[in-house]
Formats: C-alpha cells, sequence, structure tokens
C-alpha cells in the first residue's frame, strides 16, 4: 500500500531557515499572548477612575468592598473578559471568512451574519422591547444562523455547487436587505432608535456578568472549532480539486467553518453590538506578517484581534473622561491608520 | 484486475454527457498516457479517476473498492491528483506548499511527525526543488513551479499518480524535464497516468496509451502497437506518416505537408 522509495538519498533534516522560522512564529505567539495579558490588566485598571495596578491585585486577593474594588469586580473585569472574548471570536471569525472564501476583503459581514444578528437584535430590542440582553442574545444569535444558512443556500444553489464567489455574492446581498430592515424597524420607531443607539455603534459597556457567562460556552466552542479547521483549510487553500485530491471534506468543511464563524459572530455581536473593523483588519495584517499558514494564522488573529480591541476601549475610556467613546468607533479610529499603513508598506496579500 | 479500473461510466457535466459505457482500466506499474483531440472527454475520464467527478452511472473502483464509497483521506493515501489548475497561496515558501500534501496522512491533533519530514525532503530532493525549499512559489518560473507541485503529489506517497495536462503552459525544455521526472517516478514503481497533448511525447513516454475520441475509448495499448496513420486519421482528422522517434525508436507522428507549395511571393 505505501508507495515506493523515491530515489536519491534526500537529507531528512527540515533546513535551518524552516526550523527557525516555526521557532520565530512560535515566540512571536508568546509575545502576543504576553501583550494580551498586558492590554487586559490595562483594561482592568484605566478608564473615567484609574486604579493602580496593586489595588487590580488586591481587588481579587483581598477585596475590602471599597469602591475602587466594586467598579473593579463589577465593571471593569466583566467588560474585560467581553472584550477578550468579543474579539478574540471576530478575529477568528473574520481569519475564517477570509479563508473559507479565499477573498482578502472578507470578514464576517460578509456573508450577511454580522448583519443577520443586528436584525435579531433589533425585532428583538427595537420591535418586541425587550430588554434583557439575556433574552435578546438569542435573536442576535437566531439572526446570525438565518443568515449563514440563507447565504449557505443561496450560495450553493446553482449545479455546480457553492463557491467562494457565489458564496460572498449571495451574503452581501442578504447582509443589504438585513441591514436596510433593521433601519425600516428603527426608522418607524424613534423609541427603538433610542433603545438601539449604543448597542448600534458596539460597545463592550452595556453587558451584565450574567449576560457574559451565557455567551462565553459559544465563544469558547466557537474558537476550538475554528482552530482545529486550520489544516483542512491549508488544504482547502490550494484550490477546491487540489483539496478533495488530497482528501478534504470540502462540503464538510465549508459547514464547519460557517458553523464556527455563526458562533462566533452572533456570541460576539450579541455581547457587543455590529464591530466591523476588527475582523477584517486584524487577520488581514497578521497574514501579512506571519504568512499563508492557517495554523499560524488562525492563533495570531484570535490573540491580536482583541489586543485591538480592549486597546481601543481603553483609549475611548481615557480620551473622553469622564464619559467615554464606544468601542466600535474607537476600533476603527486606532486600527485604520495602522490598517493603511501596512497596506502601504506591502501590497495586501491576495488569497 | 487492476488496482484502478472504471466500469460502464456515464460521464457528464450538469444535462452534458460527455462519454457513456466507458470502460478502462489502468494497468498497475504502468506509465499510462490519455489523448485525444479537445473535448473527447480525456480530462473528464481522468477526473473520474479521481474521484473529481462522480459518474452518472458506473463506477470507479480502487484495490476493489468503489472509489466514493471509501473515506476520502484513505483514497488520498493511495491516489495522488495533480489538477490541471490548483492555487498558488500568496507568500507561501516551497517548502511549506510540498508540506501540504501531508494532509491525508495528518490526524486531527497529530504534530509533524518524522515521517512527514522524511517524505517532504525525499519529495523536494526527487523533483529537485531542494535548494528552492525557502523560495515564494510566486516568484519561481514556469518549470520550477510545476516541480513543486509535483513535489508536493510526491509527499503525498500515493503508489498511483494521476496528472492532468502536466505540461501546459511550459516550454519546451520544461516540457521534457516534468515528463523525464515522470519517467523516473514510474521507473521507482509507481502508477502514473497522464492527460498529455503532444503525440509523439505520449508516445515516447507512455508504456500504455488511451486513445479517445467523442467520449470513447477508440483504441488502448503499447504506443508501438496503437499508432497507426489510420488511428490518427481517424481520431484527430489528419493525415500522417509515422516513422520511428530517432532517439527512443518509438512512433514519431509526422503530419502530412500541405498539397500546395506556398506560390513564392514576387517583389
Amino acid at each position: 500500500m505505501t508507495a515506493p522509495p523515491l530515489a536519491g538519498t534526500a537529507k531528512t533534516e527540515p533546513s535551518a531557515a524552516t526550523r527557525g522560522r516555526s521557532a520565530v512564529l512560535a515566540a512571536g505567539l508568546l509575545a502576543a499572548l504576553g501583550l494580551l495579558v498586558l492590554v487586559a490588566l490595562l483594561s482592568v485598571a484605566l478608564g473615567a477612575r484609574s486604579v493602580p495596578l496593586s489595588t487590580v491585585l488586591t481587588a481579587f486577593t483581598a477585596p475590602d468592598g471599597s469602591s475602587d474594588h466594586t467598579v473593579i469586580r463589577e465593571l471593569r473585569v466583566p467588560r474585560t473578559i467581553l472584550g477578550l472574548g468579543v474579539g478574540a471570536a471576530l478575529g477568528l471569525a473574520g481569519a475564517l471568512m477570509q479563508s473559507l472564501t479565499r477573498n482578502p476583503l472578507a470578514d464576517p459581514g460578509l456573508l450577511g451574519i454580522n448583519q443577520g444578528a443586528a436584525l435579531g437584535a433589533t425585532i428583538a430590542i427595537g420591535l418586541l422591547g425587550l430588554t434583557n440582553p439575556a433574552v435578546y442574545v438569542w435573536f442576535a444569535f437566531a439572526g446570525a444562523a438565518l443568515a449563514s444558512a440563507l447565504a449557505y443556500a443561496l450560495g450553493s444553489a446553482a449545479r455546480s455547487g457553492a463557491s467562494p464567489v457565489r458564496l460572498a455574492l449571495a451574503g452581501v446581498a442578504l447582509g443589504m436587505v438585513f441591514t436596510a430592515v433593521s433601519s425600516a424597524i428603527l426608522r418607524m420607531d424613534s423609541q427603538a432608535f433610542d433603545r438601539m443607539r449604543f448597542w448600534l455603534t458596539g460597545s463592550l459597556a452595556a453587558q451584565t456578568s450574567d449576560v457574559i457567562i451565557r455567551l462565553v460556552p459559544f465563544m469558547a466552542v466557537g474558537i476550538a472549532l475554528g482552530l482545529l479547521l486550520a489544516k483542512p483549510l491549508n488544504a482547502l487553500a490550494l484550490g477546491e480539486e487540489a483539496g478533495r485530491a488530497l482528501g478534504v471534506a470540502v462540503g464538510r468543511t465549508r459547514v464547519l467553518t460557517a458553523v464556527a464563524v455563526t458562533l462566533l459572530c452572533g456570541a460576539a455581536t450579541a455581547g457587543a453590538g455590529p464591530l466591523w473593523f476588527v475582523g477584517l483588519a486584524v487577520p488581514h495584517a497578521v497574514r501579512a506578517v506571519v504568512g499563508p499558514d492557517q495554523r499560524w494564522l488562525l492563533p495570531y488573529a484570535a490573540v491580536l484581534a482583541p489586543v485591538l480591541l480592549l486597546g481601543a476601549d481603553i483609549v475611548g475610556r481615557v480620551i473622553a473622561t469622564p464619559g467615554e467613546v464606544q468601542v466600535g468607533i474607537m476600533c476603527a479610529v486606532v486600527g485604520a491608520p495602522v490598517f493603511i499603513l501596512l497596506a502601504r508598506r506591502r501590497r495586501l496579500a491576495a488569497l | 484486475m487492476a488496482r484502478l479500473t472504471g466500469s460502464d461510466l456515464t460521464l457528464a457535466y450538469e444535462q452534458r454527457v460527455v462519454a457513456s459505457s466507458l470502460n478502462v482500466e489502468i494497468p498497475d506499474e504502468s506509465f499510462t498516457v490519455i489523448i485525444g483531440p479537445n473535448a473527447c472527454g480525456k480530462s473528464t475520464l481522468l477526473r473520474a479517476l479521481a474521484r473529481m467527478l462522480r459518474p452518472k452511472t458506473g463506477a470507479v473502483h480502487l484495490d476493489g473498492s468503489v472509489i466514493t464509497s471509501l473515506p476520502s483521506k484513505e483514497v488520498a493515501r493511495r491516489l495522488g491528483l495533480l489538477p490541471q489548475t490548483s492555487i498558488v497561496p500568496d507568500g507561501i515558501t516551497v517548502a511549506d506548499l510540498v508540506a501540504r500534501g501531508r494532509y491525508p496522512h495528518q490526524r486531527l491533533m497529530r504534530q509533524w511527525s518524522k515521517a512527514d519530514e522524511v517524505a517532504v525532503a525525499s519529495a523536494m530532493a526527487a523533483t529537485d526543488v531542494t535548494s528552492l525549499s525557502e523560495r515564494i512559489v510566486d516568484e519561481l518560473s514556469g518549470g520550477q513551479r510545476q516541480r513543486v507541485w509535483l513535489a508536493m503529489a510526491l509527499a503525498q506517497e500515493t503508489p498511483i499518480l494521476l496528472l492532468d495536462e502536466p505540461t501546459t503552459y511550459l516550454d519546451i525544455s520544461h516540457q521534457i524535464e516534468v515528463l523525464d521526472l515522470c519517467a523516473d517516478l514510474h521507473e521507482q514503481g509507481r502508477t502514473m497516468v497522464a492527460v498529455l497533448h503532444d503525440l509523439n511525447q505520449a508516445c515516447r513516454y507512455a508504456t500504455h496509451l488511451i486513445v479517445m475520441r467523442d467520449g470513447v475509448l477508440v483504441a488502448e495499448g503499447e504506443p508501438a502497437a496503437v499508432m497507426t496513420p489510420d488511428l490518427v486519421e481517424q481520431v484527430f482528422d489528419l493525415r500522417c506518416e509515422i516513422i520511428a522517434d530517432p532517439q527512443s525508436g518509438t512512433p514519431l507522428i509526422v503530419p502530412e505537408a500541405r498539397r500546395r507549395a506556398r506560390t513564392p511571393v514576387a517583389h
């Protein structure tokens, strides 16, 4: 059953360069994790009322019920955890989408998934007047799931099956319809618009810890599933036929990727509103640095996206003290210059 | 019974039937070349043999099992395919691209193993791309790039390797280079199946020819036995003379010259 041996004695040691690059990438990922921990700590410490890091630590080791400790434990920590989860979810979802659709400009908005989640939340908050996030989270999920199912059904309606281009076209069209319906609902009812205004810009401040606890399992499953898809997505990146020839179950890989993206985007959008920039820019920037190997790209995107999101959230809190600028706005403000710099420095990596 | 066979195949894209009642057997350890005019169904047949196209009727069998009933990774450990068009991920290095050929040998959580390492290094040595291993694939010449794709397929370590027009888009020296490499791989014991356009190259390299026209298998067998002027006329509508290739002794097709010599242009 095995292939005959190849002629010629090949050197069996990996080249020093290959081994060196893996070591550099692994070290880089560790450094990125370190950066994430640092940003998370800053996110707990900084804000309208800044707290020294030592107080942050004692808030956990020896809570004394002081107002500083209460702020940290009941506001800043949940907010930071939400930012970590939402950031990782969006970064990973964006990277998965770019790989699945072979489109460097893909983001979770491309399949209409974010718009679907936003429509679900709009119906729940605006139309039905639901105020409990623990309830309207499910509407956002339903919207996200409906969007990805519809995009997949429309995109694969042709006899030759789903192609990346058809998926993207179906997703863009659906996204526009969802956005139009959401707008119509909001325009018809000014009270709904008021309730939704905060959520629609994208904010990490609006959620309580019991909502966050509900979202975490979805994010965790989505992240684990997404990271496990690195190898088949790598093989599929060589083209559909090459991927199938290598033994990739193409349909299953596409469906599982869509499931992971739906879980990640549904949870992220339910938790923080529609955030557009992170899912597009972070995987793109990461690809320019670590290259096209999904086994590195996916974890890097999942670690660095929350760095951007929490960083933007911190800046938004600090610059507008005692108020704050919402993270959806700050992400674009902070991220866009970085993105433009990267785009100027080297051509955007095509897929 | 050969390892790879197709019986009673009806091959179609959507409603357009390309071939019907096709029976084909790939002799084990042969270098089989499929030839025929454009749109005769030769690439379609290759794609069906590689399970890229599900036959409307009939079945392709690999080692006695219907190929589509076997797990995809299982098939990929026995049968490799170099498709006509593949995508080079932007910025990928030669070593990384070749390493992706190891996919069917990997499990969900298993890390890169010694066997993977050896397979990749051997595949790169056999195709003479070891010195290119850290280069970006996009920046290579067409001939080098085709050798890298071959290395990727070799890293898959399959006893059967199918190649869909592996020489298209290459200049003549790179065509010969790729075909020589295929002949080497065949001599080491692999079953090679290729779709080729050039009849003389097909005759020179094939141990077994499959000649197709309009979805029908017109002739098959050793090139010297199969290739006759009548067959070429029947299949390609081309009148020709066949002589022995002065280098290899295999059939060499010489198309008939135009009947009327061109009238010299007066100046």
